[in-house]
């Protein structure tokens, strides 16, 4: 029987020292991750309960305002609030209440906690559970934590997720449950591809609306669409569900692996495979072509960002011919990107946290050709002569699956070229 | 507890790396969870700057909390310190740090640094971002200058320019031309550009030129008592503005009021017949206190508009701005809810708007053009080429900044008289606007009933009803002046005891308003 399983480098990266540092971080918190939660869930609605500085960063990472009355909003915590908890609780409700009453739409209510209801003690779960009382059965509150001080950027979408899992229904069903916050481009490509060949029924955690949100049991397969949802992924096991364990959607191999790990699950036979993948698979390829004669040879360095920096280093290096010099993760738990691991060959440094002052003078003494790094470092490192990713826009674009690696691979060719370019214009930065 | 969506200003210690980032050997060290780093990208991004902000984050994590918050602190300084080697340092404590009460200044001392340390008190729940300028700027003043002989030729400090601000790079070159025209040199411009070294020079200045009152008010009186600088009160924006510092510099540096204004273009453009449709534009302003200060003189004086009303988001300024409003027979609004702005804008429906980015997005939602003169800024109010609203050259800036938005003088007759004509129907917006025009099909006919999202089928005030005819006609007047048709013709109702409004009540109330 045929197999396309990917080849193993002699030695990966599963084993490798993971070189750890603390220090400052250069990262966002969760409470970005509403940006496009907010947009995925359809009649979901994200309170933050936090400072003037979470609206602030809420209003700043979204870089262009949604003005389209958003579907998230911070209640800013006043001197008040702070003196007493029982003031801050009756506050929450009437905010939500007033809230709740001008957005009938709302069928789900999260409540974020952030940094500074975190450090007051402000019980959202609590909270959380009266509110549904009183708005039951319209509403339904939830909440998690988006702060900075227990999540680092995409871990927002894991906590939020995470806290979706207890309260989703049981059931008996044999099924697939994809996990993650996909675009909806991707996410129809996924379920069409599984569809073909006869992988059924799948279902999507986080659902668009409230009421398509699945079940979960003893006979629910997870396989999980982002390499960030750690919690998640223990929430959905406690439940009695069981992870398939593969690399991630990335690239032409990665999609590959990805779905034929769940279709082996699933009994799909090898023809089948072929039939579905086979075209989509060769159009893959031919798009990583294209932008990969830009990348091939160069290096790259990865400041740590959303946790997609191994999958995605994995990519580079075997699809598109790039050497990784450091791999940095805010946060890397080997049993979700173990397969990934495996498959980037032995070299570059794996880093997980961060001291950013010493990772910088790591960079600047390895020049690489390539920097991936957050919006904060991106300007400064160019004026210094080197070429940049920005991070966040890995997050913010379609990039999973094969309709999306050519986009992918264009993401990192497109600062090169663009270098490649105006190398005749000169001026100081 | 307050519900907000989007925010004028962020929290103070914004404001303070707005004064650190604009400096230069100066270096903050802030006490701030994992996650506050993300104020970076406002000046990496937004204003493009080719280096990092100056500010160390502790960024503590939760399981620093219940450990030693207080150690981490003192180890970020130490680094930076040695890291950076500033002049001077400025410390302090973002939202959540001021929770956990760590006390950065008082650590700072017990570290006996070699340079000046100046702990920063900016209190996140009551106070912020224009408090956070103004208080850190006073604070870093008040450390390190001190009374000194004055410069043997007369010269002031040019105080208030920050990171981030509103045409602040700009600003300063123009004023700074006027100032040497009259022969005065600048000492110190700060806090844009300066290090801790000019700011304890900043007492050889004759007297402070306070261009940004947001920014440096403080300062400038702290300046006026302790090192005997007067400052100035004018801010020169717009043309009578500019001659009003002029004079008032004169007077404070004892020189003769010289000028040269041969580049100045604003008011014969405002005078040319081409600016006549111009005449009676029904205006809104909101902005920070000084700009709408400013621009309302600017407006109405320079440029023949009327302001229907205006308003500003820092509340440290109420009392000017509900002064300036009475002059202008106007309700103030002051507030830094958004949403408010926007119901004042649809109701008072202006033929344009003098805003911020924020005016600007409700302005693209109600359809009402948006000139933007005021921070909180986006990546569009840095441009490439030299745009300073101060001076001369500022004024001919805002002339065009204010026409550009409108629908020219002859376009706009053309909408009037061939209102429904495929290509060119109000709905195209101004044709300098390359954007997306929508274009009606040839065999379309023009839309016969009103649709709900213009002006025409909003709700009328009291229990005035539009009769069916009434309201095709007020279709036809051209989008820009329908908000002001209906709501002049409902007015002219109500003041009958009219509670149906038909054709002919459109064109009494017209024949009543007409000017």
């Amino acid at each position: 029987m045929k197999d396309f399983a990917p080849q193993l480098p002699a030695a990966g990266c599963r084993n490798t020292p993971v070189l750890k540092e603390r220090g400052q971080r250069e990262v966002f918190c969760g409470l970005t991750g509403i940006i496009w939660l907010h947009r995925k869930m359809q009649d979901a609605f994200f309170l933050v309960v936090g400072s003037r500085t979470c609206a602030h960063l809420l209003q700043s990472a979204a870089g262009v305002m949604i003005f389209a009355e958003p579907r998230f909003g911070t209640a800013i915590l006043e001197e008040k609030d702070l003196a007493g908890l029982a003031c801050a609780n009756e506050e929450l409700d009437r905010e939500v209440d007033r809230l709740l009453a001008r957005r009938p739409d709302i069928r789900q209510l999260f409540l974020v906690g952030s940094c500074p209801s975190e450090v007051i003690k402000l019980d959202l779960h609590r909270a959380a559970e009266r509110l549904t009382q009183r708005h039951a059965p319209h509403v339904r509150v939830l909440n998690y934590s988006g702060s900075g001080i227990e999540t680092t950027f995409t871990e927002g979408e894991d906590a939020c997720l995470a806290a979706m899992v207890p309260t989703l229904p049981d059931t008996d069903e044999r099924q697939l449950l994809l996990v993650g916050a996909l675009p909806d481009v991707v996410e129809d490509q996924a379920l069409g591809l599984l569809r073909d060949m006869g992988v059924a029924p799948v279902r999507c955690l986080p659902a668009h609306r409230a009421a398509e949100t699945p079940g979960i049991g003893a006979n629910t397969v997870v396989a999980l669409t982002q390499p960030f949802l750690n919690e998640t992924a223990a929430f959905l096991e406690r439940r009695g569900a069981r992870l398939l364990s593969a690399p991630f959607p990335f690239g032409e191999e990665g999609s590959t692996a990805w779905l034929w790990t769940i279709a082996r699950e699933f009994g799909v036979d090898a023809d089948t495979f072929a039939r579905v993948t086979d075209a989509p698979r060769a159009r893959a390829r031919k798009a990583i072509a294209a932008a990969a004669e830009t990348l091939r040879g160069k290096s790259i360095f990865f400041f740590p960002d959303s946790q997609l920096e191994i999958p995605l280093a994995r990519f580079l290096t075997r699809e598109c011919g790039m050497t990784a010099v450091e791999v940095g993760a805010p946060f890397i738990n080997k049993q979700i990107v173990g397969p990934d691991l495996d498959l980037l060959a032995e070299g570059p440094v794996i880093a997980e946290g961060q001291d950013v002052d010493l990772q910088l003078e790591r960079c600047r003494a390895a020049r690489p050709d390539l920097t991936v790094c957050g919006l904060g470092l991106a300007n400064p490192l160019e004026a210094e002569g080197m070429a940049t990713k920005w991070a966040i826009e890995l997050v913010f674009t379609p990039v999973h699956l094969y309709e999306q690696a050519g986009d992918l691979a264009g993401l990192f060719a497109r600062p090169l070229r663009r270098r490649a370019l105006l190398s005749g214009l000169e001026g100081a930065a | 507890m307050k519900l907000t969506v989007w925010t004028y200003e962020g929290p103070p210690h914004v404001g303070a790396m707005r004064v650190a980032t604009g400096m230069k050997g100066l270096h903050y060290v802030l006490h701030a969870p994992q996650g506050d780093t993300y104020a970076d990208l406002l000046f990496t991004m937004i204003e493009r700057r080719n280096h990092r902000p100056p500010v160390s984050y502790t960024t503590f994590q939760a399981r620093d909390l219940g450990a030693d918050t207080a150690n981490l602190f003192k180890t970020a300084l130490q680094d930076a310190y040695d890291r950076f080697k500033p002049q001077a340092l400025i410390v302090g404590s973002s939202c959540t740090a001021e929770l956990i009460q760590d006390d950065p200044g008082g650590m700072a001392e017990t570290m006996g640094l070699p340079v000046p340390v100046i702990p920063l008190e900016l209190p996140s729940y009551q106070r912020k971002e224009n408090f956070g300028t103004d208080e850190t700027f006073f604070q870093i003043v008040k450390a390190l200058a001190r009374p000194m002989e004055r410069t043997a030729h007369v010269s002031a400090n040019l105080i208030g320019p920050t990171g981030l601000g509103f045409r602040h790079r700009d600003d300063i070159v123009e004023v700074t031309a006027m100032l040497e025209e009259m022969g005065i040199g600048v000492n110190v411009v700060a806090p844009m550009g300066a290090t801790p070294a000019d700011i304890a020079r900043m007492g050889a200045a004759h007297f402070n030129v306070l261009m940004y009152p947001e920014h440096a008010e403080a300062a400038a009186r702290w300046a006026e008592k302790t090192l005997g600088q007067p400052y100035t009160k004018v801010v020169p924006i717009g043309v009578g503005a500019t001659r009003d510092f002029i004079a008032e510099v004169a007077a404070l540096a004892g020189v003769p009021p010289k000028y040269d204004d041969s580049r100045l273009r604003m008011p014969w453009y405002s005078q040319s017949v081409d600016s006549t449709y111009l005449t009676g534009k029904r205006v809104f302003l909101f902005g920070d206190a000084t700009h709408v200060k400013c621009m309302a003189r600017m407006a109405r004086d320079e440029m023949g508009f009327e302001v229907v009303g205006l308003g500003c988001y820092n509340r440290e300024f109420a009392r000017d701005i509900r002064a300036l409003a009475k002059d202008y027979g106007v309700e103030a609004l002051i507030t830094d809810d958004y949403l408010e702005v926007e119901k004042a804008i649809e109701e008072l429906a202006p033929e344009m708007i003098l805003g911020t980015q924020m005016e600007r997005h409700i302005g693209k939602r109600l359809g009402i053009p948006c000139a933007v003169i005021s921070a909180p800024v986006h990546v569009q109010d840095f441009p490439a080429r030299y745009s300073p609203v101060m001076g001369w050259e500022g004024a001919n800036v805002i002339f065009d900044t204010l026409v550009h938005p409108l629908v020219m003088g002859l376009e706009e007759h053309l909408l009037h008289m061939f209102r429904e004509d495929f290509e060119f129907h109000d709905e195209a917006g101004a044709s300098h606007h390359g954007a997306a025009a929508k274009l009606r099909s040839l065999d379309e006919a023009p839309v016969a009933e009103p649709e709900p999202a213009m002006a025409a089928a909003a709700p009328a005030e009291g229990n005035i009803v539009w009769l069916s005819d009434a309201e095709r006609e007020l279709r036809k007047i051209p989008f820009f002046v329908r908000g002001k048709a209906k709501r002049n013709t409902e007015k002219f109702a109500l003041e009958k005891g009219v509670t149906q409004i038909s054709v002919e009540t459109l064109y009494e109330a017209k024949a009543h308003y007409a000017r």
